[in-house]
């Protein structure tokens, strides 16, 4: 057991640390940093400061432009970048479709896709739910339909995330209705946005923003040529990618730049004549959090530390869910920081209320997705009940 | 950075698990060893004795095996495993921790020396009725007689108290808590053993003009708070292997009680709050082990300890409650094991600080800084 980072590792931490802080744009970090929507154009451009200096896929095979990295450092790579405020590199393209075309994609896809994904040359988003088919994603219904040379799509899907920005979809899609198992006969295929057929409605959130749409499929022609992988086995692709998806969702560098933040919010605010942050019950609650932070910050590193052998870490189910949850405590601590003036939400810019305080109850009020999405909270219990403790 | 055990340290978990393993091999058999004085068993006292592992922390010169925190912690935690009632982090940690801290040479070849070789317990009284969790003493004072000194008031609870052979005591002297080892035979000298409700004795200790002998000199509140940190670590260590325990009885009980025509685990409600103690359990895990690690690489083990204390103090309380509730009724029998298990980690909680207090020590440092870095600065 040892508890410090090698110097190898202390070099990589500051030379990560010293790139995005000095070489992503300081006003696309503040946006992240104050929880505010990025424009499609701040997210491109700080993909390509990333991709440029060869940052944005890292766990992609070498060939494509991956770094051969070890578990740790991908850890300390994540990390750094979410507490500097760089958003991450769209996850659609980095984590999911990236990843599945270099793994089940023909030569000529990996040539046709992949540099472009890792550019933000094309902007990804996933069609995998349905309103029938969330955490049971193997229930889906949209339908392809071989038709000469062709497959022809029909159905909906929903929680596109930000699929209004989308030039392009990786899609599931049920190829053979007569499969016995409903895993079966489900296939992947892609295909661009502004196919005819192809109808995008944003669905607006609690917090007022558009970040997921539902997408209607209308006899949209998908040449044979962009089905991915092997005809009716797309489930096995589907497995690979959510195994992708969950990677890094503890988030942990981005919530303790949240718990930092309501440290400076509190000396800020005053409550009874002195600052919030001298308030017992309050510090307390801090304190109670950033351990928490630290006991999952901890698991991560035995959990990156420890897989050397490529079998996954038992405690590694603990990430997502945990991670999620401190995520969520977070942005609650913020909005009962703020506490009367988190109500002027939507107050425009000559309000005297803060910024941070405006943002906070929306931003509480997103969250609420983290234990949604990527396999929902309850999904992980049934994992670390069922393969962990035996039940 | 690496949490895995080296292979020394995979054999030396393996020979105490063995050897506790034999010890106490079912719950009877603890039951049957907790029910007569002192408490624990004497015969497997000396096998650790024989293993080394009383000695292990101390330097080789004073009869000790020159290891570190974390062979500590690897004892620690399979004696919370089987519940070993045998005092070994009161005597070796605590009191050994103070002598070997601030004692003589003398002192040190004598008392760690009896203690590494099983014929001394020393145990540390310091607990006095009224007061919490605080490095200093209030209400027992020691004034210096001629080369000596002699002790007045009263320790409790003092755990092992009646029966430990060398006490150290902490005392108010002249400038704040001063330290002096005191024999169990010693003239002046009251101790009135109880069971506490894990099974283990407790003791009030009185002191009428009782001789004692310095250890050390003046205020030594600083060694005191460091001993209490280095025992939280290791208490958590013994709570880590007790939840672990718990947990998995409990798992086990899920998989083969039949309620309502099917097994337990068929019921949602159940496994999903199962799963709850298996995340609780592996973020206490991670921080302990995390604080043994500070502790060795000479990071600042006192705040270390109370992140250990916080985490192993929710982890502890929520699954030692947790494994009573899934099990029901025969979870609250002295006959069956799981309850002793949660008996015990109330017991941990309620020695050294529980989480409240760890939290409230850590709330008042919490705007001094803006993140905790755990490979950083103070701790790597």
């Amino acid at each position: 057991m040892r508890l410090q980072l090698s110097p190898e590792l202390e070099a990589f931490r500051e030379e990560m640390r010293t790139f995005f802080t000095t070489q992503v744009p300081q006003e696309i970090r503040d946006q992240v940093a104050s929880h505010r929507e990025l424009t499609k154009e701040q997210y491109v451009e700080a993909m390509r400061v990333l991709n440029a200096a060869g940052l944005a896929v890292p766990h992609w095979p070498v060939e494509w432009g991956g770094k051969d990295w070890t578990p740790l450092q991908h850890h300390i790579w994540r990390e750094e970048m979410q507490l500097a405020g760089v958003p991450e590199p769209l996850p659609f393209n980095a984590s999911m479709i990236g990843p599945v075309i270099a793994t089940f994609g023909t030569q000529e896809q990996k040539e046709r896709f992949l540099p472009k994904t890792a550019n933000l040359d094309i902007w990804w988003c996933q069609g995998f739910s349905e309103p029938d088919a969330g955490s049971d994603l193997a229930s889906l219904r949209t339908t392809a339909v071989r038709d000469g040379d062709d497959w022809v799509v029909n159905g909906q899907k929903t929680w596109t995330t930000l699929g209004q920005h989308a030039d392009w979809i990786f899609c599931l899609v049920r190829t053979d209705p007569t499969a016995e198992k409903k895993q079966r006969g489900i296939s992947m295929l892609v295909f661009p946005m502004d196919s005819p057929g192809v109808t995008l409605r944003p669905i607006e959130l609690l917090d007022g923003t558009y970040e997921v749409n539902e997408v209607f499929f209308e006899d949209v022609r998908v040449p044979a040529e962009n089905l991915i992988g092997t005809e009716n086995d797309g489930w096995t692709i589907a497995k690979f990618l959510l195994g992708n998806e969950r990677v890094g969702i503890a988030r942990i560098g981005s919530t303790k730049k949240m718990l930092a933040q309501a440290k400076e919010h509190a000396r800020e605010m005053r409550s009874n004549g002195r600052p919030l942050i001298e308030d017992p019950r309050t510090a307390a609650r801090i304190a109670e959090l950033e351990n928490e932070l630290v006991a999952l910050e901890l698991t991560a590193l035995r959990v990156v530390a420890n897989s050397a052998d490529g079998k996954p870490h038992p405690a590694s189910s603990v990430l997502k869910l945990r991670g999620s949850e401190l995520q969520q405590a977070a942005t609650e601590l913020l909005v009962d920081l703020a506490g009367p003036l988190s109500l002027a939400s939507f107050a425009g810019d000559g309000s005297e209320v803060p910024a941070w305080a405006r943002a906070a109850t929306p931003h509480y009020l997103n969250y609420r997705k983290v234990s949604i999405y990527g396999g929902s909270n309850e999904v992980q219990r049934t994992i670390i009940a069922g393969s962990i403790l035996g039940l | 950075m690496n949490f895995d055990y080296d292979s020394e340290q995979n054999d030396l978990r393996e020979a105490v698990r063995g050897l506790l393993a034999r010890a106490y091999a079912d719950s009877e058999q603890r039951r049957s060893v907790v029910a007569t004085d002192p408490g624990f068993d004497e015969k497997t006292w000396s096998r650790l004795a024989e293993m080394g592992l009383l000695g292990l922390p101390f330097a080789e010169d004073h009869g000790g095996m020159g290891a570190g925190p974390v062979e500590v912690a690897i004892v620690a935690e399979e004696i919370g495993r089987v519940l070993a009632p045998e005092p070994f982090i009161e005597t070796v940690v605590l009191a050994g921790g103070l002598v070997a801290a601030v004692g003589t040479d003398e002192q040190k070849a004598e008392i760690l020396g009896g203690i590494s070789e099983g014929t001394t317990i020393a145990v540390f009284a310091h607990a006095e009725p009224g007061t919490r969790w605080s490095p200093a003493a209030e209400a027992v004072t020691a004034t210096q007689d001629g080369d000596g000194w002699t002790l007045t008031g009263v320790k409790e609870p003092v755990p092992s108290g009646a029966r430990a052979d060398v006490l150290v005591v902490s005392a108010v002297v002249d400038g704040g808590t001063g330290l002096l080892v005191v024999r169990g035979d010693a003239q002046g000298l009251t101790r009135t053993s109880y069971r506490t409700h894990d099974g283990t004795r407790a003791a009030q200790v009185r002191f009428e003009g009782t001789p004692a002998v310095a250890l050390g000199s003046g205020d030594q509140t600083a060694a005191i708070e460091r001993a209490q940190a280095e025992a939280r670590i290791a208490y958590s260590h013994e709570a880590i292997g007790a939840m672990d325990t718990a947990l998995r009885t409990t798992a086990e009980y899920l998989r083969t009680r039949k309620q309502f025509g099917v097994t337990l685990n068929k019921f949602q409600a159940l496994t999903f709050r199962a799963a709850d103690m298996y995340v609780s359990l592996e973020l206490a895990r991670s921080t302990a082990l995390w604080a043994s690690m500070v502790q060795d690489a000479g990071g600042d083990v006192v705040s270390a300890a109370d992140r250990a204390r916080l985490q192993t103090s929710r982890a502890g309380r929520h699954i030692g409650k947790e494994a009573i509730q899934l099990h029901g009724g025969i979870g609250v029998t002295a006959e069956y094991s799981v309850g002793h298990y949660t008996s015990r980690l109330t017991a941990i909680d309620h020695l050294l600080g529980d989480g409240d207090w760890a939290a409230d020590r850590l709330a008042a440092d919490v705007a001094s800084y803006p993140t905790v870095d755990p490979l950083g600065a103070p701790y790597a």
